[in-house]
């Protein structure tokens, strides 16, 4: 399957809450809508695999899990082309679009981009977190909630922040055996986070998170203020040490699973020359958007978490704010009909409300973020923290200097699984702002593709033109 | 306050370093100033050949100066920089093009060039057994290889401020100009003067001489080149084919690099590239028809460098035909990493005792602008 045509209205990009609410209204408004994932049925992440998941008990994943199945029911009414398994491994400032789609590449091009692919999991590199056995929380939980898998053997869960307890209490729920909770929460966290406790107390997200911590505790060993995590093990995990109030402790472990949150999935965006700063409050890179979530390229537009971590209600309050302004730029009478912009940002506000506290109160802490010594950074090329302390003692300067020095950041995950890593990295070992150390600068593909698929990319009309001519 | 230096280079591409160092070998102080930081562009994203093999015959003399230095790089840097000499091979993909490889190496044999060997379909299998049996022959230029840009350009860049040379990154040359006989430029807060100044500033060096009076026929392009994943060693030298516009090659640590000279579109101003698909395209068909060995390959990177290119596709490696002290070393043209070392060794020649041995007239700016004035 390709898409339909070579060119669209509007192109979204991820069928997580943010697509798949830009995308239904966008169709809905008469615009020819092209709506990409890359998995194989929509939802994205908070919402993996609603319409296929063996979970059928409604209270096993949650109600906020099942609220998604409206979304897509929506999205299918709309008209939108749904275009699933579909890898978008190229975006460029002409707002041409490379894809993968059954084994096969294409180019196709859209008016307007809608960026909706999400977030990903913090890195997390303690000693031995490269080791089998151990993985990060999201990559449970979307077995979890495909396949219905649950972790097997001695299994510890360690971090923070509230994918970690949602996790830990859908684990518990579905009968799945959790041995301990490490929290890593910093304690003075709580003092930091209080003063904006208010706009919370009122979130949706308050209620629901304190019940979801009290049941975890109820049924499972939780310790608090962790400190420190050393897993080892010879060719697997076999034991975790941690430190927690200045006692060190050792645990058997088959299983481990780190967390302490997600990040904005810059790739796509900053591999189209979209300008992102330093926030320094999520402590990680968030593209520059004007009020319509419009980006330093023109016509390139992101919603959702890529935006800045806002949660899945933010998601889908953003994505429509950007559907709107992608309608209003094409096609001005179809927003008679639709909710105001000014109605839509207030959905986005109250969606947002109490994220400084989650922020604030999650925030991870330095021994967490910048590992020493031979604990490794680039899992790609095997890179060390103490190799990007050596190279920076001679010389290398930032991410991309870097690359003369040592591979970091050249293997073929472009710097997902380091990248925060090793700026925040070297802008303490140059005791320099991470916003002045900067990214790696990220290329196309931003996926890999198979050789053979872009042997056979079909001839764009131009190119076929050309040489009829 | 105005600071003193024995020259101002303006540029930090392998060029630019190159010289610096060589420069330091004379004994001199020069300082350098590099918008962004050494290896940025072209320098440091090319293909990384380091190839004699089927150059323009005004360049031969200046790219086996090169090579000299080349084989014996670790010794001036203090760096391997990843150079292996595993040859060059360029492919006949029929007979018509290996009689043109025929002629050409008879035309280097008549001018005295020894380095390109012609060789017949046996050998090209022995050198390159994973290319297509359709390949009639070719070209080899053994002492031909691969060296990693990045790093290369950097251990230039190290071993210069070592020996002396001061670097400036990230703050760009402006209001360049002559005054009481000395060039002077601006660097961020800084002002430097020197009798000497050396233009190697790649894409951007046409501006330069434009506002120096000597106006060129260049312009910004973007050649692009892709990267595969680690894949079973299969080929030690680098591949070029005489016909079509690909070149080909394997890293020691498994990676492919598929380049060739398709181009695509350069943003100077914000230091941009954006990728032509359906070129690249080509370059993929290609090696999917030759080398069947590379058919499971994923490409996980491919990207654009910004550089100089002449309108006759040779570069610019002359002192300038106006004004004293002031010398170019620009518009490489898609092959100028192989030329760095030899051509900082010779514009420091040049500098310091006014004449070199390498002959390099038909680098000439006057070529564009009338006679030299110097």
């Amino acid at each position: 399957m390709t898409p339909a045509r070579d060119e669209y209205d509007v192109a979204v990009i991820g069928a997580g809450p943010a697509g798949l609410a830009a995308a239904a209204l966008t169709a809905k408004a008469g615009l020819s809508t092209l709506l990409l994932d890359e998995n194989q049925g929509p939802g994205g992440q908070v919402w993996r695999a609603i319409t296929t998941t063996p979970v059928q008990d409604k209270t096993l994943l949650g109600k906020d899990y099942w609220a998604g199945k409206e979304l897509v029911e929506d999205l299918r009414k709309s008209g939108a082309e749904i275009l699933q398994g579909a890898t978008v491994w190229s975006l460029d400032r002409n707002l041409e679009i490379g894809i993968s789609v059954g084994g096969g590449a294409c180019l196709i091009k859209a008016k307007r981009v809608i960026i909706a692919t999400g977030a990903l999991e913090r890195p997390f590199p303690i000693p031995g977190w490269t080791l089998p056995g151990v993985m990060t929380a999201g990559a449970a939980q979307t077995v979890l909630k495909s396949s219905g898998l649950l972790p097997e053997g001695r299994t510890v869960i360690a971090g923070q922040g509230p994918l970690l307890w949602l996790l830990s209490a859908q684990i518990l729920r579905m009968g799945g055996k959790i041995d301990l909770v490490l929290d890593t929460t910093d304690k003075r966290n709580y003092r930091r986070a209080l003063p904006h406790a208010a706009a919370f107390i009122t979130s949706p997200y308050f209620l629901k998170g304190l019940a979801m911590m009290r049941e975890v505790r109820r049924k499972t060993r939780v310790v608090s203020g962790v400190t420190s995590l050393v897993a080892s093990g010879e060719g697997h995990v076999e034991s975790l040490s941690f430190e927690a109030k200045g006692k060190k402790t050792t645990v058997p472990v088959d299983v481990l699973l780190l967390h302490q949150g997600v990040v904005p999935n810059v790739n796509l965006a900053m591999s189209a020359g979209v300008k992102h700063h330093w926030d320094d409050i999520q402590l990680c890179w968030a593209p520059e958007l004007d009020g319509k979530a419009e980006t330093s390229v023109p016509g390139v537009h992101i919603a959702g978490d890529g935006a800045g971590i806002g949660g899945a209600l933010a998601a889908v309050a953003r994505g429509r704010v950007v559907a709107r302004a992608a309608i209003d730029a094409l096609k001005p009478d179809a927003g008679a009909s639709l909710p105001s912009a000014a109605d839509l940002k207030t959905a986005v506000a109250k969606a947002e409300k109490g994220r400084l506290f989650l922020d604030l109160l999650f925030r991870p802490t330095k021994q967490f973020r910048i590992p020493s010594d031979d604990t490794i950074v680039c899992r790609c090329e095997e890179v060390t923290a103490q190799d990007i302390r050596d190279s920076v003692a001679v010389g290398a300067t930032g991410p991309n200097q870097l690359k003369a020095y040592r591979r970091a950041g050249m293997g073929p995950c472009q710097g997902r699984l380091c990248g925060l890593t090793v700026t925040e990295l070297m802008a303490e070992a140059r005791s320099k702002t991470p916003e002045e150390i900067g990214y790696y600068r990220l290329r196309a593909p931003v996926k890999p593709i198979m050789l053979s698929e872009l042997a056979r990319l079909p001839k764009t009309d131009e190119a076929t033109k050309a040489v009829v001519r | 306050m105005i600071t003193r230096a024995d020259a101002i280079i303006v540029g930090g591409g392998i060029h630019g370093c190159s010289t610096a160092l060589h420069l330091c070998l004379r004994g001199l102080r020069p300082v350098l100033i590099e918008k962004d930081y050494a290896g940025r562009h072209a320098s440091g994203v090319n293909a990384g050949g380091v190839r004699q093999l089927a150059r323009h015959i005004a360049e031969i003399p200046l790219s086996i100066r090169s090579m000299d230095i080349w084989e014996n790089i670790g010794d001036l840097l203090d760096d391997d920089c990843d150079f292996d000499n595993h040859g060059q091979v360029l492919v006949a993909e029929n007979e018509e093009e290996l009689d043109a490889c025929r002629d050409r190496v008879a035309e280097l044999n008549r001018h005295g060039f020894t380095h390109e060997e012609l060789i017949s379909a046996a050998e090209l299998r022995r050198l390159v057994p994973a290319v297509a049996e359709t390949c009639p022959g070719g070209i080899v230029s053994r002492r031909d290889g691969v060296a990693n840009p990045a790093r290369t350009t950097t251990a230039f860049r190290r071993k210069a401020g070592r020996l002396g040379a001061t670097v400036r990154e990230g703050v760009a040359a402006t209001n360049i100009r002559q005054e009481n006989g000395l060039w002077r430029v601006d660097a961020g807060g800084e002002t430097f003067e020197a009798p000497i100044l050396v233009n190697a500033a790649g894409a951007w060096a046409g501006r330069i001489a434009a506002d120096l009076g000597e106006p060129v026929p260049m312009k910004a392009v973007a050649p692009m080149l892709m990267i595969t994943s680690r894949v079973p060693d299969f080929i030690k030298p680098v591949v070029i084919l005489r016909g079509r516009k690909l070149s080909f090659k394997q890293f020691r640590n498994g990676t492919v690099l598929i380049g060739g000279g398709h181009l695509g579109t350069p943003y100077p101003e914000t230091n941009e590239t954006v990728l032509d698909w359906a070129k690249l395209h080509e370059s993929a068909e290609t090696v999917f028809a030759l080398f069947a060995v590379m058919r499971n390959a994923t490409i996980v990177r491919a990207w654009a460098g910004i550089e100089a290119r002449m309108e006759d596709d040779l570069p610019v490696v002359s002192r300038s035909s106006k004004h004293e002290g002031l010398y170019h070393q620009f518009g490489f043209s898609l092959h100028g990493f192989q030329l760095g070392p030899g051509t900082g060794a010779v514009m420091a020649e040049m500098i310091t005792t006014g004449k070199t041995n390498t002959p390099i007239n038909d680098l000439a700016i006057d070529r564009f602008t009338g006679r030299s004035a110097v």
